[in-house]
């Protein structure tokens, strides 16, 4: 730690003065630049001024703003995240218009398909987790005879046992940057208990959702352009977003939709290979397992090849696992890559992996809360400090999300108080997801041209839709892509939510959307009438 | 072995450059301490509730009832909750599309965001509006979205005043850009000269740089001084003359320790000057929840609210927050209730009036005890803390100090605070974590530790600063200066 620490007084300005002045490593003067500044105003002085001057009094247009869409940062322009893209600012003018103006629309609610939000849609919290969230959140509560009326015996426990964890129980204090270590410990725990293999609290990094951790190893990875990620192409825009902010390049590689989006290590090794002959160094492979938003799940072998296929090539694995609870079918089973690869024998010192984990997705669906870690193993110590240092920058994640986290990760146990409410509560929605995914899945396939691998895991089906000709060119002509035609339509006409395949990337001419499993299951029935014949009038419209 | 992606030599350099001392070695070494079971004062981060600050209740309550709504359809609820906090929860549980559990908006609640817009509208007397303010995770991922969208590459320059609050040098190292320093005037009780920054941003421009924003900390952080409206003029005249956006740090509005000068916001000295400039300089204000009375630093609420940016660029600041998809939902409600606190003849009105004065005033005591504690001190010497929440004394290290260092390895500073957290326990940050001028020496502590134990404090800092200089006096006085 003490290498980065150390020379804190030059390190604020010594890098601007080797910008400022290239000429002059040799002065070894710390403060150089700052006693330059100071030294009284040199000839060149008031022809600065003057300049400066004429600028604001000739130009008063926008472009002449210090921000402004001329002069921000290109990859801000650049970078793209269709989940809360166009078609979604649509739907949000129709829900306001439709408080005023009902009889101008052919569906009487805005259906969000777009976004796994589960509880937007109104999923309900698993009670046991909440009330030992209201308990942290106000812990004059543990002290009144009341709340033994109101709460369940556990959560009560619960709550106390992570107070005392907590130092000071100080709910609303920073906590140590990489999360309160006692939440560490539990979620260590958890991953141990999960995967039959040791996790170190200390290899745990609490963030404000598993974004920021995508966006911190990101940092970390790319320098120029000329780092490359290899991506699944289609993807959660999370990835393609974050790599666009960073300056680096995608390295794309393509999920075989016929064989149920499955993950071809030749695939990879072609598109590794392409990029190097392009001069871009692949830095990291990023998996979503499940996919997201394809749905798969893959199976163990697939993903023991993908960490030979990573420990070969050196590249860090970045596996995105937030679906880890959301699989629908009984033949396939989630895996952690950790547990893989620590199965097949490989330790620290052979592969580079990082394992993000959210409590916005599984059965809890808490993405208000913001909580997540990444656990990061295979580095070596001098990069697990640069990692902390850049997460202490932001100080450290929401204190609720985090005790959220330990708690996704540390459900009840048999025998406890809120056991049997808490299975009850979670097989509840994880059934209805899975017969949710089936029954759509269905309905999707029985579309013209439409053809849709079921979700396996995850919360999202993406099916391919065949587009006639006609609908290609009334696109074009409305200078939009395909898929993105058809969902507007689709919206207009019926009030769903989705997002178009383009927002994932897809093959070049295929054309897919994605939509959510989430909204409640009496709704389902509508969501497929209102689908169904939606699609038939458009391709009554457009058939060729 | 196979290669390894991510080796430290491979890694980012602008991560490698990045610096940010607040939790840096003196930290570390202090939390390393504290395992070993040595009592330690943290009076190295503006946390208060770690240092036994008590949140305020009625926020509290509130959340509560929000993270758990179940409990609003007990009969029992009133018996542990009062009917205004319960009335409020249903009030924010119904400005959400799903509760506490549910991404918001990317920019925040709507409903948040309007009680945000008129708070600032009742604090300036100007409208704002709810559509040009952002709800963020703390107020540091807001500046940290908003350097992001002004920084293209190192030839981008943002002043930043010295001593500075490390959140800006490091977000602008791990973005690539460069920092601009201008400095604040110790003598003049860290005031800021207008005809510093001319000339730096002159030699910034001489040397190739577009220097494109200007950061102020107002109450100042580490250095604790209130700005005048009349600096504020000369600064916002300055952007304008400039081209400059103005990102103004706020988030010590409330904590404001002395009547001369109180909090005057940028926005509203903007909106007084009128146009042209009222319509014309680029304002960006930053605020939180983990500041004031509050202190609620584990939450993660903040907001900033934009002036003068053009709409299209807003969209863009838009589609940046939207990939992190939204801030947290209970902070935000946080951020609610700090914007429109119990109002009279609420049931909870007088006990929130009891603690946040409270809360303020002893606050007000501590940052008086502090600064005379420290101007007692042989060798050093230290300006009032008007605001914010921090003491930066300056430390007259004597040259056989700055050898020991030296021989030590040690940055002078780092070498002194590392001596005093082996003595005494208490944890602070030395002044080249926000940088200072060549030769001179510094600490910052906050004001935070609990008002009874703070002459202690000071009394065992005392003795081991006197020790100190004692040690390494030189032959021929104290100090270099």
């Amino acid at each position: 730690m003490r290498r980065f620490v150390i020379g804190q007084a030059k390190n604020i300005v010594d890098q601007t003065r080797r910008r400022l002045q290239p000429h002059h490593h040799h002065h070894h003067n710390n403060l150089r630049l700052l006693s330059l500044l100071r030294t009284p105003a040199s000839d060149s002085t008031p022809r600065l001024f003057s300049s400066s001057s004429d600028m604001s009094a000739s130009d008063s247009t926008s472009s002449s703003l210090p921000v402004s869409l001329d002069s921000i940062n290109p990859k801000v322009l650049k970078c793209e995240y269709a989940v809360r893209g166009e078609i979604v600012s649509i739907a949000q003018r129709l829900q306001d218009d439709l408080k005023t103006n009902k009889d101008a629309y052919p569906f009487d609610e805005i259906i969000y398909c777009n976004i796994g939000n589960p509880q937007s849609l109104g999923q309900q919290p698993i009670t046991f987790f909440r009330e030992v969230l209201a308990l942290c959140s106000h812990t004059a509560l543990l002290d009144e005879s009341a709340t033994h009326g109101l709460f369940s015996s556990d959560s009560i426990d619960r709550a106390w046992k992570i107070l005392d964890q907590i130092p000071g129980k100080a709910t609303g204090a920073y906590s140590h940057s990489q999360g309160i270590k006692g939440l560490r410990d539990a979620i260590a725990a958890g991953i141990e208990a999960r995967d039959g293999f040791p996790a170190d609290p200390n290899d745990i990094f609490m963030t404000d959702g598993a974004s920021p951790g995508v966006h911190m190893m990101m940092q970390l990875l790319i320098s120029s352009e000329k780092d490359g990620i290899l991506c699944p192409i289609p993807q959660y825009p999370l990835y393609s977003a974050s790599i666009a902010l960073h300056g680096g390049s995608l390295v794309p590689y393509y999920l075989d939709e016929a064989s149920g989006w499955g993950l071809e290590i030749s695939e990879l090794k072609k598109q590794l290979e392409d990029a190097k002959s392009k001069g871009i160094t692949v830095r990291a492979l990023a998996v979503i397992n499940p996919g997201n938003p394809t749905g798969q799940v893959l199976s163990e072998e697939n993903q023991r090849d993908v960490v030979d296929f990573c420990k070969k090539e050196g590249l860090v694995l970045l596996a995105d696992e937030v679906y880890q609870e959301n699989v629908y079918v009984p033949d396939k089973k989630f895996h952690s890559f950790k547990k893989v690869a620590r199965s097949m024998g490989y330790g620290e010192k052979d592969i580079s992996l990082v394992s993000f984990q959210s409590i916005s997705k599984g059965y809890y669906g808490e993405c208000g809360k913001r909580g997540g870690y990444m656990e990061v193993t295979g580095f070596t110590s001098d990069v697990r400090e640069q990692i902390y240092k850049v997460a202490s920058v932001n100080l450290c994640s929401n204190i609720s999300g985090q005790i959220l986290a330990s708690l996704v990760m540390s459900p009840p146990k048999p025998g406890d108080d809120s056991y049997d409410s808490y299975i009850a509560e979670k097989e509840g929605i994880l059934s209805s997801l899975a017969s949710r995914a089936k029954t759509l899945e269905e309905a999707l396939n029985k579309l013209e041209g439409v053809t849709c691998n079921r979700a396996e895991g995850a919360m999202y089906l993406f099916p391919c839709i065949n587009l006639p000709q006609k609908a290609i060119a009334a696109a074009e002509a409305a200078k939009t892509a395909p898929d993105a035609f058809y969902c507007k339509r689709l919206l207009n006409a019926t009030g769903i939510v989705v997002v178009p395949g383009s927002g994932f990337r897809q093959v070049p001419g295929t054309w897919h959307f994605r939509c959510t499993i989430l909204p409640q299951e009496d709704k389902i029935p509508a969501i497929v009438n209102r689908l169904t014949e939606f699609h038939k009038s458009f391709m009554d419209e457009f058939r060729d | 072995m196979s290669l390894k992606a991510l080796d430290y030599e491979s890694l980012n350099e602008n991560v490698k450059n990045c610096q940010y001392a607040v939790r840096g070695e003196l930290y570390l070494r202090a939390s390393e301490l504290q395992k070993e079971g040595k009592k330690i004062i943290f009076t190295n981060v503006g946390n208060p509730h770690a240092l036994g600050q008590k949140p305020l209740t009625f926020p509290r309550q509130v959340v509560a009832l929000c993270q758990a709504p179940f409990l609003l359809d007990n009969p029992n609820v009133g018996m542990i909750f009062p009917a205004d906090a319960i009335a409020r929860a249903k009030h924010y549980l119904s400005l959400t599309s799903g509760g506490l559990g549910a991404y918001s908006d990317s920019r925040g609640l709507p409903g948040v965001r309007k009680e945000v817009a008129e708070f600032i509208q009742r604090r300036d007397g100007y409208p704002s509006d709810p559509e040009l303010i952002f709800l963020t995770d703390g107020a540091s991922k807001g500046v940290m979205q908003i350097l992001n969208c002004v920084i293209r590459d190192q030839k981008d320059g943002i002043l930043v005043p010295v001593p500075q609050y490390p959140l800006y040098s490091a977000t602008i190292s791990l973005l690539g850009g460069t920092l601009v320093p201008y400095y604040l005037e110790e003598t003049d009780n860290w005031g800021l000269d207008v005809n510093n920054l001319r000339q730096s941003v002159a030699q910034a421009r001489s040397q190739g740089i577009t220097v494109r924003a200007m950061v102020i900390i107002n109450p100042g952080n580490p250095t604790g001084q209130c700005l005048s409206e009349a600096n504020l003029r000369e600064i916002l005249k300055f952007c304008c003359d400039e081209r400059l956006v103005l990102l103004g740090d706020e988030v010590y509005q409330q904590n404001i320790y002395q009547d001369e000068r109180p909090f005057i916001s940028s926005k509203k000295v903007l909106m007084d000057m009128g146009a042209p400039l009222s319509k014309e300089v680029q304002l960006i204000s930053f605020h939180t929840v983990s500041k004031g009375y509050w202190g609620e630093c584990g939450q993660r609420g903040g907001y900033f609210e934009m002036t003068n940016i053009p709409p299209r660029t807003v969209e863009e600041i838009y589609k940046v927050a939207s990939i992190a998809l939204s801030p947290n939902v209970s902070a935000q409600i946080f951020m609610g209730l700090m914007v429109s606190p119990p109002k009279p003849g609420d049931i909870s009105y007088d006990q929130f009036v009891r603690e946040s004065k409270g809360i303020l005033e002893s606050l007000r005591r501590r940052a008086r005890i502090m600064t005379d504690g420290f101007n007692s001190c042989k060798n050093v010497v230290c300006n009032f803390t008007e605001g914010a929440m921090y003491s930066f004394p300056q430390i007259k290290l004597p040259s056989k100090a700055i050898q020991a260092a030296k021989q030590a390895g040690k940055v002078p500073d780092v070498f002194y605070c590392l001596k005093l957290l082996e003595a005494t326990g208490i944890s602070t940050v030395p002044g080249s974590g926000f940088g200072q001028k060549e030769g001179v020496f510094h600490l910052r502590t906050t004001i935070l530790p609990a008002e009874e134990e703070m002459p202690e404090i000071m009394e065992s800092f005392k003795k081991f600063n006197d020790e100190f200089m004692s040690q390494y006096a030189d032959r021929f006085g104290y100090s270099r200066m």
